[in-house]
């Protein structure tokens, strides 16, 4: 398995789109942190922007790169190697470039400006995002032998999981507003792995005040370490299941 | 040595293969032929694992491959449209392959070296001409001296010189009792390389028997003769007008 991870690996290098990603994210990074002097300001502003990008370079790079290691996949099925080895492989070494690139476009400037307890949250949920959004870039490829409606799959995903599921939550707020819903939202909002990063991440920078009752309520579950573990857990879900279910669909496909 | 036991492939409506009924065994060189579309490939895929039966069994060496891999090992297979990594040189093609096969460490170069694969080692895959791929996937087919040998279509696109090289080996290999399943077009190079035919049309087995008994049925010398007459005979091949 090590061996076939190592040449993916290097052919994704070989793209030199990792690179380029890993730059964007140096250079937006240290531009915030040049602009304001408040940590937690810049911080904010990294979230927003890492809450946007991340998912969608993930999950765009993703079946990009599995569509064009199509032949690569096909060479090794005949092989004697296992198509879940295969799987796994091109997962491993994917979602591994990605938080790579991840790590160093953020991690070096939030090491350099001064690291915190919120800037570790935000490289923790960024790293999360990654694999989930890999994951499910995985599932939409298996899905459908064609790229383009693979990547039309994927940014439906992404537009999903970052305006339209944000909308349609609202929308349930306002409609049924008379009513407590601080467990429905917590409920809901672990449904899209964004919005539980974006939360998590909201509560380390201490404004959940200026969401009056509601953030309290939140500050009070996902500050606990019960709510800490749900969010980790939920997270491992969104990144476990859409790669099984990948898998299974993956290991009975012809190709 | 690999054993069709009611195989049938769906690809939604179309049939590829209807219940085919094969046995191939070892020493012996099969020549596939049939139409287009006939289910030639997919039969061959089927045998890889490429392609998963929608019912019925494969067995390899009385194991049945559904969801078993480690029976590759046993096989080395040319396909009709080589696909490689374009961005890989053909020398670190040929280090991939021979890396992925752990505890191997014995390779037959013969094709490399006659092929003259060595002197382009540094080209990338997708500088590569129609025939150099051909090459390339006859040279990966018998790198491992596996005992059954599966090509699809090995001499399209092969300029006269080499696929003379390629024959004499499948010759050469037969000899030492390979078994060979070759799918092709080209009759006169079955003549030479195969004793068995199976004629594929409309996913079913048509024909399963030596060429010498095809000959002496159909009182032919050529077995592009003999194919044709038995095949009009029988009228298994679509009409024009169809």
């Amino acid at each position: 398995m090590s061996r076939i991870i190592k040449y993916i690996f290097y052919d994704i290098l070989r793209t030199r789109f990792i690179l380029l990603y890993t730059g964007l994210l140096l250079i937006s990074a240290f531009a915030m942190f040049q602009l304001d002097t408040d940590t937690g300001k810049v911080i904010m502003s990294l979230m927003n922007i890492v809450l946007m990008v991340v998912p969608l370079v993930s999950i765009v790079f993703t079946t990009i790169h599995f569509y064009n290691s199509y032949e690569f996949i096909e060479l090794m099925l005949a092989q004697p190697v296992n198509r879940k080895v295969i799987f796994l492989s091109e997962y491993i070494s994917t979602a591994l470039s990605l938080c790579i690139a991840y790590v160093i476009g953020v991690g070096i400037p939030i090491l350099v400006y001064g690291a915190s307890d919120a800037s570790m949250t935000l490289i923790y949920a960024g790293l999360m995002l990654t694999m989930v959004f890999v994951s499910l870039a995985f599932l939409a490829s298996v899905l459908t032998r064609d790229k383009a409606r693979a990547i039309g799959v994927t940014l439906l995903f992404w537009f999903y999981f970052s305006l339209i599921y944000d909308g349609l939550l609202l929308w349930v707020i306002y409609t049924f507003s008379d009513y407590p819903l601080e467990k429905v939202t917590i409920a809901l909002v672990a449904l899209n792995p964004i919005d539980l990063a974006r939360i998590m991440m909201l509560l380390k920078l201490d404004i959940s005040a200026l969401m009056g009752y509601t953030g309290a309520f939140y500050q009070n579950f996902f500050g606990s370490f019960v709510g800490t573990a749900f969010s980790a857990g939920v997270l491992l879900l969104w990144i476990v299941i859409p790669l099984f279910a990948g898998m299974r669909i993956f290991s009975k496909k012809d190709l | 040595m690999i054993d069709l036991r009611q195989v049938s492939k769906k690809f939604g409506r179309l049939l590829a293969l209807d219940q085919v009924n094969l046995k191939f065994e070892a020493g012996k060189s099969y020549a596939m032929i049939g139409p287009n579309g006939s289910g030639k490939t997919t039969l061959i895929k089927s045998i890889l694992g490429m392609v998963i039966p929608s019912t019925g069994e494969i067995l390899v060496d009385n194991e049945n491959i559904r969801n078993h891999w480690s029976y590759r090992n046993k096989i080395g297979y040319m396909p009709q449209i080589g696909r490689y990594p374009e961005n890989m040189r053909i020398g670190q093609l040929f280090d991939m392959m021979k890396n992925i096969r752990v505890g191997k460490n014995d390779f037959d170069e013969e094709l490399v070296h006659q092929f003259s694969l060595s002197k382009i080692f540094d080209k990338r895959m997708h500088a590569l001409s129609g025939g150099t791929r051909q090459k390339v996937s006859a040279a990966l087919a018998f790198l491992f001296h596996a005992p059954i040998l599966i090509l699809d279509e090995p001499t399209a696109g092969l300029d006269p010189v080499s696929v003379e090289i390629l024959k004499e080996k499948i010759q050469r290999e037969k000899s030492q009792g390979k078994l060979f399943v070759i799918s092709s077009h080209i009759l006169s190079d079955l003549d030479e390389l195969s004793g068995d035919i199976v004629y594929l049309f409309e996913g079913k087995v048509q024909y399963n028997n030596t060429i010498a008994a095809l000959k002496e049925e159909t009182q032919e010398e050529r077995l592009g003769k003999a194919m044709a007459v038995y095949i009009s005979q029988n009228s298994l091949q679509h009409s024009p007008q169809e």
